[in-house]
């Protein structure tokens, strides 16, 4: 119905996918402009996050340097990068028709990555609290465990979505609504990449610097 | 009988028989706590018996199926505005009770009155939390959702059934703070529920966390809203709607739903981190142990100003097109129109800390900050010269919408006045805290958000419904409101400077009870606004055989939303309408294509009804239920049924129908069979019973 000839920005599904390209227009704008609300909703918690770094909101309890484990904090961001990367892969798949079996292939990959990655972040955590480093001990743990464990609750959705999506995929095809599902599930990915990537530096490489 | 009354046990929580009104007065028979107790009771009563004769009556009237395949089901754009207008209209006549209460108590309240402190708290911090999120929000987002898709020749929203959602989850926070009067109390800690006072420590009580819960899924909502709207308006357009031919209204509901995508997740930061101080233990904003309030009162205020002008810019849209129509001329200075109204949602984001000019920052930052918030004053004066010479040498008919119309200019430009002086930090500093701010805020808040949702309601209510409402009680009303809002606030000024605050539910300066009197006398003026107002639509729907307007444009309309029946079928156009230019149906009308008969006509693709919305209204509001209660076992089960029909839905398919070309045709032919039996009306006629829809086009000043 829309007479725009802009396309969504992003990977685009093509002329050889017909009318499906035309259903994504609508679904995959939207889909951006939700990002960009949540991507406020992250940048309220890291503003939250960088005002309690002061000695005020430290109250005496452990502070950065006391808890966060640098080297299992490297390896996440490895396995959510490699993540990130093999759904592109899983994207080509679907854009270019390289197979069902492809496309399956590398978003199973990019679950195991992902449920690495929590993995990986649980233990962080409760290696945080070992040391004592609990929300409720200061405003500025408080801070931390809104900011890292929203980011890892985000990655949870993404994994369910993604199990839904396989599911999908196994009932009923690629139907339009799978591939718009995949699409959108895709930018997701992506942008949770990116949060990580701006935790990582502003809160493990900034906190130890 | 004792453990009942204390505590619910493992199964309720801390529901228990402390949670209902008139437990206190029974244990503890006080004068005042008899006087609240009855008060408290006699709302929660009503507030029952409000449910259960709703529920006899539909129950009488057979009305269960249409109510569930007509209403709560559909993803019709239209119905979704309409029932959340039905849901302002309710919370409106509670916030209102509640307001004469307390102008009521402030009259008789030198040395004491008859409310007691908290109950007086209570009344204003479910009164401010009403009117801005259950009933400006859900009437603006009514409003919008039935008019905007038609202006810009859409058959829906993009999201059909992501805005039935977003109703449900309207209506589940509105429920909520309606359960509250009958269960429990609400917050004391105002609208804006600063904390360290709304933290577990000072308000232990579930009172914080019905006002918690109940904005999260006001602003959860809203959020998606204005993701759906902001889409619908990029991408439904019809062929030829270019971005700067939209109706002002299409306008300013773009800019206030890009101001919800971006203002509320604010909201939803600081009413999470409260939450999660009260139920775990964090220390965002306590006292102790590293919080710090100002990011509250930072994250807070960051999404409150932007929301003002979420409020007030639809209603903006809705004078521009209501003063254009009965002035019969093309509205002045449209470039410069949709200029303000970007200029202002840009503004907004710029000013939230001049609600805390006294909290101490440096006077500097105070300095920009009241710079900035005068600023926004330059657009908005655009704005009133632009209303104002549209008017000129135009044709104005002095119609109810128009009276509110004119009502609006004469107080908002008052209102912004007042806004100016307090964006000056030095002043501020005086009055800060005092009734004059709640002066102020009620100047542009009434005469601006409150006025402007009923002048929609008035203007588009015949489109909607098909007849049109009576202008006597319509003129009637609008004075009322008119004249009730200058009694009711101007003398709040004064006392403003004389020194009262605000939230003040007794005070010891006897010079304060005359002007305290007029305020009360106002605010009754208020009430009979609001009877007035349902008087009228009584008797509109007793008359409303005479007043028949199925032909679809009593007022000679200049946008798509009037170029087709009343009410519109469902898919509102049998074809889609091709815009050659701003006010697009001026136009056609101008070129004599309004109204044709198309050679063919095509299936049209409608989506399924879905029951989503009501899902996730039941399962929202257990949540939260359970949540304000500590009813752990509700609260994971809710979440996981939540999670759980989402999941369905995904799996979903086959989610639309078709309405046959045959059928539309048949529809369609009518409907032009009756435009073509109609007489067109002068416009000395609109308000008569012979007018059946169709006004003489009189061309003035067409944009191409
Ligand atoms: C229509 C007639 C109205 C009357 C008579 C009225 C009356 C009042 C009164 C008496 C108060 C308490 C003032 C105090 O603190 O001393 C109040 C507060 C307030 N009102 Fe209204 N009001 C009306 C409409 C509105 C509307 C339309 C809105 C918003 C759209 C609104 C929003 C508020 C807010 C936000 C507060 C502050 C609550 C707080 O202190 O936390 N009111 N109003
Ligand atoms: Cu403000």
């Amino acid at each position: 119905m829309s007479q725009d000839v802009m396309k969504h920005p992003g990977l685009n599904l093509g002329p050889a996918h017909g009318s499906d390209d035309d259903a994504a227009q609508g679904m995959i704008f939207g889909f951006w402009v939700f990002l960009m609300s949540d991507a406020i909703l992250f940048g309220m918690v890291f503003a939250t996050y960088v005002t309690s770094l002061s000695t005020h909101a430290l109250a005496g309890g452990p502070g950065p340097h006391d808890l966060y484990n640098i080297k299992s904090v490297f390896i996440e961001t490895l396995l959510l990068l490699a993540s990130s990367f093999t759904f592109g892969m899983a994207s080509l798949a679907l854009k270019y028709k390289h197979g069902k079996a492809r496309l399956v292939g590398w978003m199973l990959v990019t679950l195991v990555l992902g449920l690495g990655f929590l993995g990986f972040e649980l233990h962080d955590i409760f290696g945080m609290f070992a040391k004592g480093g609990v929300p409720s001990r200061s405003g500025f743990l408080s801070a931390f465990f809104d900011l890292v464990p929203l980011h890892g609750l985000h990655v949870t959705a993404g994994c369910v979505w993604l199990i839904c999506l396989v599911g999908q995929i196994a009932r009923y095809g690629l139907d339009t609504k799978t591939k718009l599902g995949i699409m959108r599930l895709a930018l997701f990915w992506h942008f949770l990449d990116i949060i990580w990537i701006a935790i990582f530096t502003v809160v493990y490489l900034g906190g130890l610097a | 009988m004792s453990i009942v009354a204390d505590s619910g046990g493992p199964f309720l929580g801390r529901l228990s028989l402390h949670s209902l009104p008139f437990w206190d007065m029974l244990q503890h028979p006080t004068m005042s706590n008899i006087i609240n107790g009855i008060i408290a009771t006699g709302a929660a009563s009503l507030v029952v018996i409000g449910a259960l004769v709703v529920i006899a009556l539909l129950t009488k009237y057979k009305l269960w199926r249409p109510l569930w395949s007509d209403w709560v089901t559909s993803t019709d754009h239209k119905k979704i505005g309409i029932m959340y207008i039905v849901i302002a209209l309710v919370m409106l006549t509670r916030a209102l009770i509640e307001a004469v209460l307390m102008r009521a108590q402030q009259a008789v309240g030198l040395h004491g009155g008859f409310l007691s402190p908290d109950h007086f708290a209570q009344l204003f911090s479910t009164h401010g939390t009403i009117m801005i999120f259950f009933m400006a929000m859900p009437f603006l987002t009514g409003v919008i959702n039935y008019v905007m898709p038609m202006q810009i020749g859409a058959r829906d929203v993009s999201f059909p059934v992501l805005n039935s959602i977003s109703l449900g989850l309207t209506a589940a926070g509105a429920a909520l703070v309606m359960v509250s009067l009958v269960i429990g109390k609400f917050s004391t800690g105002g609208w804006f529920g600063y904390p360290p006072y709304t933290e577990a420590t000072f308000s232990p009580g579930v009172g914080p966390d019905y006002w918690i819960w109940a904005l999260s899924l006001a602003g959860l909502a809203s959020t998606l809203t204005g993701i759906n709207f902001a889409v619908t308006i990029y991408k439904e357009r019809a062929p030829g709607m270019k971005l700067m031919r939209m109706p002002l209204f299409t306008w300013t509901a773009l800019c206030t739903a890009i101001l919800m995508i971006f203002a509320m997740p604010p909201l939803t930061v600081a009413t999470s981190q409260l939450a999660l101080d009260r139920y775990l233990g964090f220390h965002y904003f306590t006292n102790a142990l590293g919080g710090n309030m100002m990011n509250f009162a930072n994250l807070f205020w960051l999404f409150g100003h932007p929301e003002v002008y979420i409020l007030i810019l639809p209603a903006f849209g809705v004078y521009s097109e209501v003063i254009a129509t009965f002035s019969g001329k093309a509205l002045f200075g449209y470039r410069s129109l949709v200029m303000a109204t970007m200029a202002i949602a840009i503004l907004s984001f710029t000013v939230w800390l001049h609600h805390f000019f006294t909290m101490g920052q440096n006077a500097n930052i105070n300095a920009v900050f009241g710079i900035a918030s005068m600023l926004i004053g330059i657009p908005t004066g655009v704005k009133i010269y632009d209303w104002m010479l549209t008017m000129f040498r135009g044709r104005v008919r002095f119609t109810t919408p128009m009276v509110y119309s004119i009502g609006f200019i004469l107080l908002f430009v008052l209102g912004g006045m007042s806004g100016i002086l307090l964006a000056n930090p030095t002043i501020d500093y005086q009055v800060h805290n005092t009734v004059f701010l709640v002066a102020h805020f009620h100047n542009v808040a009434v005469p601006g958000v409150l006025f402007g949702m009923l002048t929609a309601y008035h203007f588009w209510f015949p489109k909607a419904f098909g007849f049109r409402l009576n202008e006597r009680w319509g003129i009637i009303s609008a004075l009322c409101w008119i004249f009730g809002f200058m009694g009711a606030f101007f003398p709040l000024y004064a006392l403003g400077i004389m020194g009262l605050p605000r939230r003040t539910v007794a005070y010891a300066q006897a010079r304060y009870v005359p002007l305290e009197w007029v305020a009360f006398l106002g605010a009754l003026l208020l009430l009979a606004a609001l009877l007035a107002l349902l008087w009228q639509l009584w008797i509109s729907i007793r008359d409303r055989d005479a007043n028949r307007v199925f032909v679809g444009d009593p007022w000679d309309g200049r946008s798509l939303e009037w170029s087709n029946s009343a009410p519109p079928p469902e898919y509102n156009f049998a074809v889609i309408p091709s815009v050659q230019g701003r006010d697009a149906f001026t136009m056609a009308k101008e070129n004599h294509s309004a109204y044709e008969r198309p050679d063919t006509y095509k299936d049209i693709e409608l989506p399924k009804n879905s029951a989503m919305g009501l899902v996730i209204a039941a399962l929202g509001f257990a949540l939260a239920f359970g949540l304000v209660w500590h009813i752990w076992w509700l609260v994971i089960a809710a979440l996981l049924a939540v999670i759980a029909s989402m999941i369905v839905r995904g799996f979903a398919r086959d989610t639309t129908r078709l309405v046959s070309a045959q059928e539309v045709r048949r529809e369609h032919h009518r409907w032009i069979d009756a435009v073509a039996a109609a007489t067109a009306v002068s416009r000395a006629n609109e308000c008569k019973t012979v007018n059946v829809g169709l006004a003489q086009h009189q061309a003035n000043g067409v944009v191409p």
